[in-house]
């Protein structure tokens, strides 16, 4: 997984609420067995016309949004499916921040595991952001140091720990916990007596 | 300490836990399907890794297979490739897949239940954000993206934290023709779609014990769509007699041991729930979804939103794009609405109870001359079971087709879509933008609605046609 660390690019402003992991990739694209390549079809039906025209009006396509790294949206960004392929649309389109006031749990999750940094910002402060998209202006996010700075300001955000240390390190999960190795063996051996019905059956 | 039936579960599955609340969750059940598995098997193999334990999972292809005559293969090659895959997938890291030609295929979501290999008390995954549906169980069930796939595949565990606890409470009986389906999407019209984020959804009250192992079902089923990961219900009688003798379910001693543990799974009388919403059965009708969101729900009485009504400018706009999309007049009746399709079928409402109360609506009764409807069962044992009770011949005689087992048109990955501006009754779970087909426009209803839409030719109420 590509580190995430510092990032400076003019934001892409997306002023739609519940936008939804159906929107973001439509499923003719889920029949991949790649985790590449989905870029060029991330938010398929808000940026070409039925006949396959970059739609102008839409944000992505006109310059500089075409190149965000960071898209502004608005709250409940990622509901519906779990999934995965809305995270590396987003990732192979280049954007590796999203800002929102509020994500869906999988989406959430699914964005750690790819590099990508969600952001939980006020709605005010989203308002505030958004207008750098309209000046199309460039703001920078720290992960390090949990900011972003815009302009002579700055704004704090959080994240959790655990998260962030994966993101900074590019760290696999899957090596992580097979780390615990031993505690996973241990615990399968005490299901077994206690719950012998989950292997056996 | 008091805990709630979530917090039990939880408990009962940690492998470890950090300092920062990390946990490292045991999997009992793993399901698997070819849309969201071949990534995650591709990692194991480039890491050389294995699945940790096989036979705690289980593969079957729904999403993209034809429910059409299955003999000729699948003629989309992409979806061919992909059903293909996890096919080549399931032989090489041995894991238990029912083919397209096996009678057990069907609905991930619903062949789990139906072979006892969703049981009581355990933790249930897969990439699915339907996953939800397992809770009604009792198991803590949820979606899970590719990457935890691969993580449950190679570990049989996940990294999660903690959820918030939040109780829905519904008591009282439902009014005649009212169903599971309209209760959950009243839930959701009230908590909003993202009213359950961080949360994990315990439904409780007598309405809900008054409900069948299939009702149950479809309530936990969209918890999804009110923003919680999963949803679930203490289970009960009514749940292990369900499970008894199914392929999957423990046997001799093990039944007996499990009944024991299984029957010690609630909450606590005194647990304490961060968030709590009563709702009276009483009170609640047949409801219908206007717009492009789960949320957007009003009765069959009602009539659709305007936009000029809506003080909140964000909400405005979100009212007036869902108009614009779905072709509706503000403050139009909803049963003015006209409709062009109807599908009976999905994880949400394609099992046997589903098709029986549709049926039951049709019989010796045609459907609309404009309009074109399909059932699509949720999987082969049920597509059989139905066509023992003589419901196939009860639809097919009113004008609906009768298909094959799969997903379907809940989301158009196979050849079932909408056209660009065709309208569909339909029974399954999302009404977003472009879900069934680009351009199409879904209205959320219970089978006994759509099998009412379908007669009328537009959204109708189903007490109409109550025999």
């Amino acid at each position: 997984m590509q580190k995430f660390n510092k990032l400076n690019s003019v934001p892409a402003y997306l002023p739609i609420v519940n936008i939804d992991t159906d929107m973001i990739i439509p499923k003719q694209f889920l029949k991949t067995i790649k985790r590449t390549g989905l870029g060029k079809n991330l938010f398929f039906e808000m940026r070409y016309d039925e006949q396959g025209k970059e739609v102008n009006d839409f944000t992505l396509n006109q310059s500089p949004f075409n190149n965000s790294k960071i898209l502004i949206a608005g709250k409940n960004f990622g509901c519906g499916s779990s999934r995965e392929h809305a995270p590396w649309a987003l990732l192979d389109f280049g954007i590796t921040c999203v800002i929102s006031s509020s994500y869906a749990d999988i989406f959430y999750s699914n964005c750690f595991k790819n590099g990508i940094l969600p952001i939980i910002l006020e709605e005010e402060k989203i308002k505030e952001l958004s207008e750098y998209a309209n000046r199309k202006e460039e703001i920078s996010v720290d992960l390090e140091e949990e900011k972003i700075i815009y302009g002579n300001n700055e704004i704090t955000f959080q994240v959790d720990p655990f998260k962030k240390k994966c993101l900074l390190e590019g760290l696999d999960d899957i090596a992580l916990s097979l780390k615990k190795t031993d505690k996973i063996e241990n615990f399968e051996k005490d299901l077994i007596n206690k719950k012998p019905w989950i292997f056996n059956d | 300490m008091s805990t709630t039936l979530y917090d039990k579960i939880w408990n009962d599955h940690l492998v470890d836990q950090q300092d920062d609340g990390t946990a490292l969750l045991f999997v009992d059940r793993h399901l698997v399907h070819e849309v969201t598995s071949p990534q995650a098997f591709e990692g194991l193999r480039n890491s050389n890794r294995k699945v940790r334990h096989p036979n705690l999972t289980l593969a079957v292809a729904d999403h993209n297979v034809p429910t059409t005559d299955r003999t000729k293969g699948i003629a989309d090659q992409e979806s061919k490739i992909q059903v293909d895959t996890l096919e080549a997938n399931c032989k090489e890291f041995g894991v238990q897949l029912f083919g397209m030609d096996d009678k057990r295929q069907g609905i991930v979501h619903i062949i789990g239940p139906e072979q006892g290999f969703t049981q009581p008390g355990t933790v249930i995954v897969c990439g699915d954000s339907h996953t939800a549906t397992h809770g009604a169980f009792g198991s803590l069930a949820f979606g899970i993206g590719t990457s935890e796939v691969e993580h449950v595949l190679a570990t049989q565990t996940l990294v999660q934290k903690k959820a918030k606890n939040f109780r829905i409470n519904v008591n009282g009986q439902l009014p005649l023709g009212v169903t599971s389906k309209d209760v959950i999407l009243q839930i959701i019209g009230k908590i909003g779609t993202a009213g359950g984020t961080g949360s994990v959804i315990e439904y409780a009250g007598d309405l809900i014990r008054s409900l069948s192992v299939e009702q149950r079902m479809t309530i936990c089923n969209m918890t999804i769509e009110g923003g919680a990961r999963a949803g679930l219900i203490a289970p009960d009688e009514k749940i292990f007699n369900y499970l008894k003798g199914k392929p999957m379910s423990p046997k001799g001693d093990n039944w007996e041991k499990a009944l024991n543990y299984w029957n010690s799974l609630k909450t606590d009388d005194d647990a304490s729930f961060d968030q709590e919403l009563n709702l009276n059965a009483g009170e609640i009708l047949p409801m219908i979804t206007w717009g492009t969101s789960p949320q957007d729900v009003i009765t069959i009485d009602e009539k659709v939103p305007n936009p000029q009504s809506e003080s909140d400018e964000d909400k405005k706009n979100s009212i007036e794009r869902a108009l614009k999309y779905m072709g509706l007049k503000p403050d139009m009746a909803a049963k003015d609405i006209k409709i062009d399709k109807v599908f009976i079928g999905s994880c949400t409402n394609g099992r046997i109870e589903d098709l029986r109360e549709a049926a039951k609506i049709l019989k010796d009764k045609k459907i609309s001359s404009h309009v074109s409807a399909m059932v699509v069962p949720g999987s082969g044992l049920v597509k059989e079971q139905a066509e023992q009770e003589g419901l196939d011949q009860i639809f097919v005689n009113s004008g609906f087709e009768w298909r094959e087992p799969g997903c379907s048109m809940c989301l158009a990955m196979n050849a079932d879509k909408l056209k660009p501006e065709e309208r569909c009754a339909s029974t399954s779970n999302r009404n977003f933008e472009g879900r069934q087909g680009r351009g199409g426009r879904t209205h959320l209803v219970s089978p006994g609605m759509a099998a009412a839409a379908a007669i009328s030719g537009t959204l109708d109420d189903v007490r109409k046609y109550q025999n």
